[in-house]
């Protein structure tokens, strides 16, 4: 090797080794997509709020103008542009477009994604491409349990917290329950939201009898007179379902003239997204839940954070936040936040895998609960659940709850390891309720 | 023997439902031999405008009672304009193309249409329990039920009976069935064949808004909302026979009572026991039940 040539070889190296050295230089924009329901049944109910959350709390970060301890700019500094996508179209759409976005337009993070079917589709298609991908309100365990994921985060509990609180308010609140039934839609969601409810129930209620005449109809079905005579019939109290979007607006209006929410004690895990919509023609009564503590079930709650969020939301939609809008926007809360602690560790612009390892077992208060990022090895959320009844508020003309009960995180999620089938059916060993 | 009355009128009310969507399909194609994938979009058409002018009318004050007229001013008013304007604006120009450009340019239309419903109705769902309301409940079969679902039975029974007369008791009927029978001989013989196609595709398009302006009281009219029915429409008029509209009415009773039964006695195999019936009835007859004899030609 000649002199020069060898210089040269000192030169790569010496430069190379800078690169690795120092922090990424700072940079002026993150940008994200944050697929949400744009067009369908899911749009009104669940994918406006959702993107309205996500817009909302992107705007004061960028602004500087979230409460402390969150009034920093930006995502470590850099202004976040967002491009807001639509996730109706079914799976295939969904992987197609998160390759284009992730390929062609280069997008640094993906926050957002409702249905479980899209989670559960994406999964291997986020590790494969290696992009920071933060799930927001998709509820399938299965996310982490079919297999390690190192690039996907979801900043909320899943499925199974919602339906162990579920049978937890049932015991709590109607320890007389002998018999029940669900209506579920037949697909990830709704089968797993039923068997986790079931084997919740088989636990914390073993003298409580499961009917033989459980319903899943077909998502977006529309009309449910069958299934409603069906579940008039049937000799169970209680029913449970999970139905969400346009179903579970549809389902109680069809429902409540035929007088099946006087003779059965309902359970809607997702009926939070519907109080505010249906205003006085929700009926009172019906067991409320929210995919956790968000929405009306958290109306009261006095912190700082939340009451930002309630005010700033109202100013600006001119409604009050429903559960997706709370949840979109902790999940660009819990970006944020691990942006900013990745840069304080590394002294400049963090890269993706400084982000990745600083978002690992975050824990922090969020706009309406603490949530920790404890279990899939620090990937998946940990947080509380509530559960409330449906009841008009004619003073202030608008709906509510009452009968609120909160369940702290560690009673109604697996630990660590364990899969949410195999927690229930041992007893639910190391509950902490 | 509760049991058994609620599954016939369950079964009874989703088949008129069945009916009310699927007939306007089977008498475009029965006439014209257009597979009309557009026919989803007049529906949520229908139920959209049925549902806005409910409001409207709500809004002014006026009695749930005049909701009725709302809902039949809704389904002409659509069915009309939309059907007057796609037969003029496309489909006339696809008569004597191939079947699946025809279903790809309906098909297109549909998508069009339901993006112009986003653009003027927005993505919220929108809600005409009104009708419903006013109507009240009735306890039949030991169970309380809605009126209103039940009226759609009655509905279905009357378009049914006046399509039926109409199409076998008068001369417009007879036109119709010339024209179905040979096209070229009809013009030959002095029929306005342009004309009985425009009228044929609007009426197939007022029963299509019909079963939406109908339906929308009971549901969450919500974006997508055509997209469902197309395909039960299509496994209905596919049993009953393309293009014939008693094969449209037994079609729909078939899968409706099957769907009841599914639903009450095993409710596993609800979301396979429409296709389940499609695929018995094409197993042994490929051209469904009650399909019309064709012509042969010389």
């Amino acid at each position: 090797m000649t002199t020069k040539a060898r210089m040269g070889a000192i030169g790569v190296l010496v430069a190379a080794s800078l690169i690795m050295a120092v922090p990424a230089v700072a940079k002026d924009s993150v940008t994200i997509a944050v697929p949400a329901f744009l067009s369908g049944p899911a749009a009104g109910p669940f994918g406006v709020p959702a993107r309205n959350g996500a817009e909302m709390v992107i705007d004061a970060i960028n602004a500087g103008k979230l409460p402390a301890p969150y009034d920093s700019k930006g995502f470590a500094g850099a202004t976040v542009t967002a491009d807001y996508i639509d996730e109706s179209g079914g799976n295939t759409k969904q992987v197609a477009e998160y390759r284009n976005l992730v390929q062609k337009r280069e997008v640094d993070a993906i926050i957002g994604y409702i249905s479980s079917g899209s989670c559960a589709a994406l999964a291997p298609v986020v590790e494969e491409l290696k992009t920071l991908t933060v799930f927001a309100v998709c509820g399938t365990p299965r996310v982490f349990e079919d297999g390690p994921r190192e690039y996907i985060f979801r900043t909320m509990s899943h499925a199974t917290a919602d339906n162990v609180a579920a049978a937890h308010y049932v015991k709590d609140m109607f320890p007389g329950v002998k018999t029940y039934t669900g209506i579920n839609q037949n697909y990830a969601w709704g089968q797993d939201s039923w068997r986790d409810f079931e084997l919740a129930m088989k636990v914390l209620m073993p003298g409580a009898k499961q009917s033989d005449k459980v319903q899943f109809p077909k998502i977006f079905a529309g009309q449910y007179g069958s299934e409603i005579s069906a579940l008039s019939l049937d000799d169970a109290e209680l029913v449970h379902s999970s139905f969400w979007d346009g179903d579970l607006e549809g389902f109680i209006f069809q429902a409540a003239p035929r007088g099946l929410f006087t003779k059965k004690k309902v359970i809607f895990t997702v009926g939070g997204t519907a109080a505010y919509r249906l205003g006085k023609k929700m009926p009172d009564g019906l067991i409320l839940g929210a995919r956790g503590p968000y929405g009306i079930l958290v109306r009261d709650r006095k912190t700082a954070l939340n009451e930002w969020f309630i005010q700033t939301y109202f100013d600006r939609y001119g409604t009050y936040p429903s559960g997706p809008a709370y949840q979109y926007g902790q999940a660009v809360l819990a970006t944020k936040i691990a942006y900013d602690k990745a840069a304080a560790a590394a002294g400049g612009f963090p890269s993706k895998e400084q982000v990745i390892a600083s978002f690992k077992g975050l824990e922090f208060e969020s706009f309406s609960t603490n949530v920790k990022m404890a279990l899939a090895g620090g990937h998946q959320a940990l947080t509380e659940n509530v559960y409330g009844l449906t009841k008009w508020n004619a003073d202030a003309a608008e709906p509510g709850v009452t009968d609120v009960k909160f369940y702290p995180a560690e009673c109604i999620m697996p630990p660590d390891g364990v899969t949410s089938v195999d927690w229930i059916e041992k007893g639910m060993p190391g509950a902490k309720c | 023997m509760e049991t058994a009355i609620t599954i016939l009128l369950d079964g009874l009310v989703f088949s008129s439902y069945l009916f009310l969507v699927s007939v306007g399909l089977t008498i475009i194609f029965g006439v014209m031999k257009i597979l009309n994938v557009a026919h989803g979009s007049l529906y949520a058409w229908g139920a959209y405008t049925s549902a806005y002018l409910i409001g409207v009318w709500s809004e002014a004050g006026f009695g749930d009672a005049g909701t009725f007229l709302m809902i039949a001013v809704a389904a002409l008013v659509v069915g009309c304009v939309l059907g007057f304007v796609l037969e003029r604006g496309l489909i006339q120009f696809m008569y004597a193309r191939d079947e699946v450009i025809v279903v790809l340019a309906t098909f297109a239309t549909f998508l069009i249409l339901e993006d112009v419903i986003l653009l003027v109705f927005g993505v919220d769902p929108y809600f005409a329990y009104q009708p419903m309301a006013y109507l009240g409940s009735a306890e039949l079969g030991g169970i309380l039920r809605d009126v209103y679902s039940l009226t759609l039975i009655g509905l279905a029974a009357v378009v049914g009976i006046v399509l039926w007369v109409g199409l076998t008791q008068t001369r417009w009927g007879k036109l119709l069935a010339a024209v179905i029978h040979d096209r070229e001989l009809s013009v030959a013989m002095g029929i306005d064949v342009t004309k009985v196609y425009v009228l044929t595709f609007m009426l197939g398009a007022v029963l299509g808004a019909l079963g939406g302006a109908y339906v929308a009281p009971m549901v969450s009219v919500a974006p997508g909302f055509g997209v469902e029915v197309i395909v039960l429409s299509f496994a209905v008029v596919v049993i009953g026979g393309m293009g014939s509209i008693p094969g449209a009415a037994i079609g729909a009773l078939v899968v409706g009572i099957a769907r009841a039964i599914a639903v009450h006695k095993l409710p596993e195999v609800e979301l396979f026991v429409v296709y389940g019936v499609m695929a018995v009835v094409l197993v042994f007859r490929p051209e469904g039940l009650f399909a019309p004899a064709s012509a042969r030609k010389i």
